[in-house]
């Protein structure tokens, strides 16, 4: 019997390793697996949004507030190993019935704890003076911010091994190991793990996880392309969305949406998104969308036209029907855990995610009451479409 | 009357012309892409042509070989556009390939029309598609490869080629193939001195495979002219010697050199200096232009000198559907090879889809593909990539140098973050990120992220450097303004 750690972890991206280094800091014997090496999923493929003012109120705007914490705060002497930047968002309208809505959005978020406030033209041409002068206003979210996803992957994970945690590459799990009615650990292409609880940290593939132990844990792709332009000087200085994009991640329309969202990086390079349909696996590039992007990017920043793509990478978003994490132990599969589905917006929940669950895998109380995310509260049926 | 195949050929090199002159020849409508202004790729790059050229005065066909073979090619090709059969889109590059359910082939067109300007962007379909794009030089991180002056073997050569400029007059050449033959010889009969060749092989490869290149004899005779230049302008030919550093404060003054021991390990004590230096010429092989292949997931293996290459089969069919490749993106091996390669590639790619390939349509081509391919395995095998360098990089050596990446970041990233490709070396360096998409730096970041592996995990990691959607950058308003449905 290979040496037991008290917890393994499947899945090297952000919140495997969140997960990692707040079990790692609670004394916890931590395992992590990956079957390729850290951040080698969605993780890498998203632009590190740690957002409030996209979030629907309810647990998900909650989870955010909280995570947003530990970002600042418990993980505040490592802020700048993965390029943190509290650069606030920019929720532009540009026509009066947006305008309207802003205002409606704006009010209930500051009642629930967001920091949101109005600029009117002349503000937002002071924020950003490259704007389309057909925007009208705007939504200013100076709690927004970002970090670079895959070095705060790789660098959670390094603090996490620190700390103790052992990290094993190149080990794709195979089926997971039961005995008594309990997972007690797993099989992998680098051999066999025992462990006191097994963590499902496989983002857009935990659906494969959790079936090996019969269970429907119910997270599909979405995928998401970003463009990724030549280096210029900084002409854009927050992250600069369109008031549709609010709208379109809260959707769950199958077909193609796409909604500009703008940002400016630390390394010059301006990455234009987003874009947003579920159609699988299907890694193929959908020049639909890229058109789409391109048209409403070059709607908000007309300087946008000119300037010179270099590249461009899509990224499948683990998405759950309910737009809720599934996050917590799996009644239905005693010994297995779950820290996955979070959309478009693992980053930014990830740190707060890993924090609760090694709360909870330590058996204590957690700061925030998770039953919103059970992964219980799916049915146990088979997944309704099958799009792996 | 069956309705004409359209085939479209990517570049104007020797695989490309020829491929479009025996496609024409087939009966088939042709378009030919082509990066340059004018056809003939970087092996025939030439003096810029007189605007309204007559058909008949030749182009200047100064520092050339196989010259008789470029102006019957370009024969054909200008007939072809004479005759309405081909469109020529010269300055024009591809930056989007894909395959359609159809199987016809899609291209997402740019054009260069004048500095700074840009053409309306086009679509273009066609029934096949011929790659003929080649191949550049491989570089690798030395320290004081960044300074003014120095530049690769094959720049050296376009500039005396295309422009007649000289890129120095002191100039030494290092790195390892025969590559670096023709261009001291062109320095030379420039009037720029060679101070060096630096050739990291011992050359003993060579004698251990005499067959391939005496099957060859036309190389033979090219060599022989090279080494009479050699002896005739006294440029010292050094073998087991690599360039360890480069020196200067603006730009390149010297260059320190050493002799290798039979491992290609730096031989303590034998380090040299060459002064006075204003120009350094480095060429380590080639690296093939592949990622319009990549893009349609066609198969690809590692060749003998470590580039990746696109599986053909005999009539130069990749495993995609409708897509040809010829010349050095099948495996580095000059123009000859590229030329009967693209022979038979045109051939293919004209048949109509009921009809079958015959070997003696091109029985020819095939012949001497088989005889030149054996060359080049000699010649990669005579002329690894040496591995010297990286032992030899200093902590602030710049690897990629579109994102100011340093060695010792990359190798930081790999050691402390476990980044153990160039792609988590990419995403947590940004070596690779820039302007060039890992074209120059995706080799070394691959070697240094597998730590000199030369197997499957080193062939993984620069197979993932070639994926690159988009092939070059593409103004944002051409992606805005594509076309709903692409015309035919």
């Amino acid at each position: 019997m290979a040496q037991g750690s008290d917890v393994l972890i499947i899945g090297a991206g952000i919140i495997g390793s969140a997960i990692a280094y707040f079990a790692a800091k609670q004394g916890l014997g931590v395992t992590v697996l990956d079957s390729a090496g850290p951040a080698s999923g969605t993780s890498s493929r998203c632009e590190g949004n740690i957002l409030l003012s996209d979030k629907e109120l309810g647990p998900e705007l909650e989870l955010s507030q909280y995570s947003l914490g530990v970002w600042k705060n418990d993980l505040a002497e490592f802020a700048q190993l993965w390029e943190f930047e509290a650069k606030g968002g920019l929720v532009v309208a540009s026509k009066e019935s947006s305008r309207a809505s802003l205002d409606r959005l704006t009010t209930a978020q500051r009642s629930n704890g967001v920091t949101a406030e109005i600029l009117d033209r002349s503000q937002l041409v002071d924020a950003e003076p490259h704007i389309s002068p057909e925007a009208l206003s705007a939504a200013y979210y100076p709690q927004d911010s970002q970090v670079q996803p895959m070095l705060a992957a790789s660098w959670l994970l390094r603090l996490a091994c620190d700390a103790g945690a052992r990290f094993v590459p190149n080990a794709r799990v195979t089926a997971l190991h039961q005995e008594h009615g309990r997972i007690t650990g797993v099989r992998s292409t680098a051999g066999f793990f025992a462990a006191g609880s097994v963590v499902n940290a496989t983002g857009t593939w935990a659906s494969n996880i959790a079936g090996m132990a019969e269970v429907a844990v119910p997270v599909n792709p979405r995928k998401g392309f970003v463009m990724v332009t030549e280096p210029l000087p900084p002409k854009i200085f927050h992250k600069v969305y369109a008031a549709e994009y609010v709208d379109n991640v809260g959707s769950s329309d199958a077909g193609l949406q796409s909604s500009p969202v703008v940002e400016g990086t630390p390394a010059g390079s301006i990455l234009i998104g987003s874009s947003r349909e579920r159609v699988g696996f299907d890694g193929s590039v959908n020049l639909e969308a890229l058109k789409a992007m391109a048209n409403n990017a070059i709607n908000l920043f007309p300087f946008l036209r000119d300037v010179k793509i270099l590249r461009h990478y899509h990224g499948f978003r683990p998405y759950c029907p309910d737009h809720l994490p599934v996050i917590g132990h799996d009644e239905r599969a005693p010994g297995l855990w779950h820290a996955a589905g979070h959309e478009g917006a693992g980053i930014g929940l990830s740190v707060g995610t890993g924090k609760l669950l090694a709360q909870a895998l330590a058996g204590m109380d957690t700061d925030m009451d998770l039953s919103p995310f059970a992964p219980h509260r799916f049915s146990n049926q088979p997944l309704v479409s099958k799009e792996s | 009357m069956s309705q004409k195949i359209h085939v479209a050929v990517i570049g104007a090199g020797p695989a490309g012309l020829a491929a479009a002159a025996n496609a024409l020849a087939h009966g088939a409508q042709v378009t030919c892409i082509d990066a340059n202004d004018q056809p003939g790729g970087q092996y025939w790059r030439h003096r810029l042509e007189q605007p309204g050229r007559q058909p008949g005065v030749q182009p200047d066909s100064t520092g050339h070989h196989d010259w008789k073979t470029y102006l019957s090619l370009r024969a054909a090709f200008d007939a072809g556009i004479a005759a309405g059969t081909l469109a020529y889109l010269p300055n024009t590059q591809v930056w989007m390939a894909q395959q359609r359910e159809d199987e016809r082939i899609t291209l997402q067109l740019t054009s260069a029309t004048a500095a700074g300007t840009q053409a309306p962007a086009s679509t273009l379909t066609a029934d096949r598609l011929v790659v003929a794009t080649g191949a550049y030089d491989r570089q690798i991180p030395i320290p004081g490869w960044d300074l003014p002056g120095v530049m690769t073997a094959g720049a050296v050569q376009a500039l005396i080629k295309g422009q007649g400029v000289l890129a120095g007059q002191r100039i030494v050449l290092a790195g390892t193939g025969p590559f670096l033959l023709p261009v001291a010889s062109n320095v030379a009969h420039a009037g720029g001195s060679v101070l060096a060749i630096c050739e990291s092989a011992d050359l003993s490869g060579w004698l251990k495979n005499l067959k391939a290149p005496l099957a060859v004899p036309a190389k033979g005779i090219e060599g022989a002219e090279y080494i009479w230049d050699l002896l005739r302008h006294r440029i010292p030919y050094k073998r087991s010697t690599v360039i360890t550093a480069i020196h200067g404060a603006e730009k390149v003054e010297a260059v320190s050199i050493a002799r290798t021991d039979k491992t290609g390990a730096v031989i303590a004590g034998s380090e040299e200096r060459i002064e006075n230096v204003d120009c350094v010429g480095l060429g380590f092989g080639f690296t093939t232009q592949l990622e319009l292949l990549t893009a349609f997931g066609v198969a690809t293996h590692m060749d003998v000198d470590g580039s990746l290459v696109a599986d053909v089969d005999e009539f130069q069919l990749t495993s995609g559907a409708n897509v040809l490749a010829a010349g050095e993106v099948t495996g580095i091996g000059g123009a000859a090879l590229a030329v009967a390669e693209g022979t038979v590639a045109g051939y293919r790619a004209a048949l109509g889809s009921g009809q079958a390939p015959q070997q003696s349509e091109v029985a020819k081509e095939l012949k001497t593909i088989s005889r030149h391919r054996a060359f080049a395995r000699a010649m990669h095998q005579a002329h690894q990539v040496p591995d010297y360098w990286s032992g030899n990089l200093e902590e602030d050596t710049v690897v990629c140098r579109c994102e100011e990446v340093t060695a010792g970041e990359i190798i930081q990233a790999r050691d402390e973050l476990k980044a153990v490709d160039a792609r988590s070396i990419k995403s947590t360096t940004r070596a690779g990120m820039g302007w060039c998409q890992g074209r120059v730096c995706g080799y070394a970041a691959s070697c240094l992220a597998t730590c000199g592996d030369k197997h499957e995990a080193f062939a993984q990691s620069v197979a993932n450097t070639y994926k690159r959607p988009v092939s070059i950058p593409v103004p944002l308003g051409e992606i805005a303004d594509l076309e709903d449905s692409p015309k035919e």
